[in-house]
């Protein structure tokens, strides 16, 4: 595999600034509708430095797509209201005019979509689409400078033969293979922030392995910021540094890694945990689905948005849950770790009531 | 509503999961309890310990169980035809070449393998959507591969099938009443009057709200809406179902609730699963059995506990490794896999020998010449592989050559006689080759 020269880096452009790359805060993205409004998300802050990956998880419609949509400035500027605070090394991108979001996008931030499929253009041949996205924000750049780039990137990303299947169109590609190269026209530029929109879950698991591994790689290599949304944990659990759980548009918790997947304090994460079944676990196991239906963002519930699935609301005193929307506090093992809900001492809950159930293995391990 | 999510449910198993075909009328009850929803976890009752009680751990096997469905050497090919005017068969993808399993009654097996790799298409052979090319499928003392249409339909209502998408599957334009209702008009089991009681009482079984038999698909979020598929599959009473990535397209959350149901459902009425999935940790908790499938081929069957825990076959290591785990997050980082390069090849033109060869580290000259037997190395477990073992045991030497009278390098050896004795029945023998000794062992 031939390396790739760094002769055109995008941190020219988007100064070097101290913290992290993409810092967002109090993030509020409302869409108007026939039926009222829907706040698709609501009060979301987190941050990614360069070289780390977030997970984001979630069931459809908590609002993990929306919010990365808006942070590439994907939405509407006439159909979606976004308040709040998101800056991408040290650009405020919310407000940003069109022209200027323009030379941010697929520059220094690109996003990789679930289907590659649909997300690339079917008329035109992959090398065409990656020559674009190279010329598009190297006015300078010949169009033989612009294949020779693209041959380079299919290269990077492990596709046989490139020379030759540069010329190939979308459909003459695998699952596998367009996949890789819709990392290699995000990677194209050389972005600092890369949004991966569940990247895997359309793929075969020996080429989700491939895929993980591409992109770990390739983060290593560009020490670039990763966002990963998916709704597999094991994804999650092998990926990122941080993950933030989202429900109804709101972030229910946002801690490390292990912290969030080896002592968690929120229920609804205590439900995705205990509703995944795992290759390793115990036969034991039970499998715990987490009741009823995610929750109508046209209305949504009052209090904690997750109480009327919620199965330990009856912990609580009074009618906390249903009233009171808990704020986003730290959790009892340590500032970094921050969760939303009522209960006391959800850590206890936790170990003594759902671990023994969902992972009767691992109850002996963490006392 | 009140309701206890432990309460027994209404529908009794005699009721409804009794089979009738033999009797020649079905006895359907009419009575639509007012208790619905029993396998739905009720959302007014909020208490862990209920729910927890109703979430159910991984399946059990049953070893003694007699099969209901036995695959002998099923085959289907494709035909591949030249452009032009006379198109002309050039070819074939051979999508299933010569797979032989058992379903045991009232349990069920699992199919995993990637996509391509002939596990839908076998699902849809079973069904007799498509008309097998070889090899026999033997139900209830009938073959399925060798019937014709006529002789097909009474069959069907004992074989049935859950599709994987919920939103496809679907008429957009029937309500539910007619979807849930049609196997029923279409094999004139109960009179017309007897339809919508019927109907509702499925639609209680799979936690549904039995009043909403005349609302359409779209009122329905994607996990009721596979209920309803599940109802329509439950119609005739199957005593096979074929599902086909029930959940795959369903939220985390949801799926759970689905698997639980489909459970619920095989405890109550004794209905035997041919379990198709790509998702190995839900067919492992789901499924007592497993076969994995490569390249229109099983290379390695056998109970969970083997599969699992001590795979022989290096496909099912290399799948296996490349499963992300959740319990990874307490180690930090990635776990150690094996790297299968490359994509599958075609399945028009499969490499000689064995399949997986252009993608195996441990291939060598025999994988190219000969291809490795279904071989049963041990009490519920076989495997296809020249060097059949566990992991970071694989043999130096090939363990089949004795049996396939071939040398290491798999050229023939004059005078052996190959013993091909046990390589191809469907189930299990009581004896199987052992891989240490060499020789045939019983338990």
């Amino acid at each position: 595999m031939t390396s790739i020269p760094m002769t055109q880096s995008s941190a020219a452009e988007t100064s070097e600034v101290e913290g992290p790359f993409l810092q967002v805060e109090d993030l509020k993205v409302t869409f108007p509708t026939e039926d009222g409004p829907i706040t698709a998300v609501s009060g979301l802050s987190y941050s990614v430095e360069k070289g780390k990956t977030l997970g984001i998880v979630g069931e459809s419609g908590s609002g993990k797509s929306v919010s990365s949509m808006a942070v590439m400035g994907l939405h509407d500027a006439k159909s979606a209201r976004i308040s709040g605070s998101i800056r991408v090394g040290g650009t405020e991108v919310v407000g940003l005019g069109e022209s200027r979001m323009r030379a941010l996008r697929g520059n220094s931030m690109a996003m990789i979509f679930q289907d590659a499929l649909a997300a690339l253009h079917p008329f035109y041949k992959i090398g065409a689409q990656l020559e674009e996205a190279y010329l598009v924000h190297h006015s300078s750049a010949s169009k033989r400078d612009a294949r020779r780039k693209a041959i380079e990137m299919l290269d990077r990303v492990g596709i046989p033969q490139p020379d030759r299947r540069v010329d190939d169109f979308p459909h003459q590609f695998s699952g596998g293979m367009r996949q890789r190269a819709m990392i290699a026209m995000g990677l194209i530029n050389d972005p600092s922030l890369l949004i991966a929109d569940e990247p895997t879950t359309a793929l075969d698991v020996t080429v989700q392995a491939q895929i993980l591994d591409l992109l770990q790689d390739l983060q290593r290599e560009f020490n670039s910021a990763v966002i990963i949304i998916t709704h597999d944990l094991g994804v999650i659990a092998e990926m990122a540094d941080d993950v933030l759980v989202m429900y109804a548009g709101r972030c229910v918790e946002y801690g490390s890694t292990k912290e969030i997947l080896v002592a968690p304090e929120m229920p609804y994460t205590w439900g995705l945990l205990s509703s995944v079944p795992d290759v390793t676990a115990s036969t034991d196991a039970r499998l715990i689905p987490i009741p009823g239906n995610p929750p109508s963002l046209l209305r949504p519930p009052t209090g904690c948005p997750f109480h009327p699935r919620c199965v330990h609301s009856d912990k609580v005193p009074g009618d906390l849950c249903r009233t009171t929307l808990p704020e986003l506090l730290p959790a009892t093992s340590g500032p970094a770790h921050l969760k939303r809900c009522h209960l006391a001492d959800p850590l206890k809950v936790y170990r003594t009531e759902v671990l023994p159930e969902i992972a009767p293995d691992l109850v002996e391990e963490t006392r | 509503m009140t309701q206890d999510p432990n309460a027994e449910t209404q529908v009794q198993p005699t009721e409804v999961g009794a089979n009738a075909a033999e009797a020649g009328e079905r006895q359907l009850t009419a009575e639509a309890s007012d208790a619905y929803g029993t396998h739905e976890v009720g959302i007014d009752n909020l208490d862990f310990a209920a729910v927890a009680e109703h979430g159910h751990a991984a399946s059990e096997l049953d070893p003694d169980a007699p099969a209901v469905l036995t695959v002998d050497n099923l085959k289907m090919y494709f035909p591949v035809k030249s452009s032009g005017v006379v198109r002309r068969t050039i070819g074939h993808v051979q999508a299933v070449d010569g797979i032989s399993f058992e379903v045991p009654k009232g349990g069920s097996i699992g199919l995993v393998g990637e996509s391509g790799c002939g596990k839908s298409t076998t699902g849809r052979l079973i069904t007799r959507l498509y008309k097998p090319t070889g090899g026999s499928m033997m139900f209830a003392d009938q073959d399925l591969a060798k019937l014709s249409n006529s002789e097909m339909k009474p069959l069907r209502r004992d074989v049935q099938m859950i599709f994987q998408d919920p939103y496809t599957s679907l008429n957009p334009r029937h309500t539910v009443g007619t979807i849930v209702g049609a196997p029923l008009e279409v094999h004139k089991i109960v009179p017309k009057n007897k339809v919508l009681p019927r109907v509702q009482e499925l639609l209680e079984v799979v936690g549904l709200n039995p009043e909403h038999y005349n609302r359409y698909p779209n009122e329905f979020s994607g996990g009721q809406r596979q209920r309803i598929g599940i109802a329509r599959a439950l119609t005739l009473n199957p005593k096979l179902l074929v599902a086909d990535e029930p959940v795959s397209a369903l939220d985390v959350s949801i799926q759970a609730q689905v698997i639980n149901l489909l459970q619920d459902i095989q405890a109550e009425f004794e209905v035997a699963f041919l379990f198709i999935a790509h998702d190995l940790a839900i067919v492992r908790h789901f499924c007592p059995e497993i076969a994995v499938m490569y390249l229109g081929k099983i290379v390695e069957i056998g109970d969970r506990d083997t599969i699992y825990n001590h795979p022989h076959h290096p496909y099912t290591q290399a799948l296996l490794s490349a499963v992300p785990d959740v319990k990874q997050a307490a180690v930090g980082g990635r776990r150690e896999r094996i790297r299968l390069e490359g994509d599958v090849p075609s399945p028009i033109n499969p490499p000689s020998g064995c399949r997986f060869r252009t993608r195996c580290q441990f291939a060598q000259e025999i994988c190219a010449k000969v291809e490795p037997p279904l071989l049963q190395i041990g009490k519920r477990h076989k495997a296809a592989c020249h060097f059949a073992g566990e992991l970071g045991a694989h043999p130096a030497t090939p363990v089949t050559t004795q049996l396939l009278g071939v040398d290491d390098q798999g050229s023939p050896v004059p005078g052996a006689t190959p013993t091909n004795t046990q390589l191809t029945i469907p189930g299990y023998e009581k004896t199987w080759y052992d891989l240490k000794t060499k020789q045939t062992t019983g338990a």
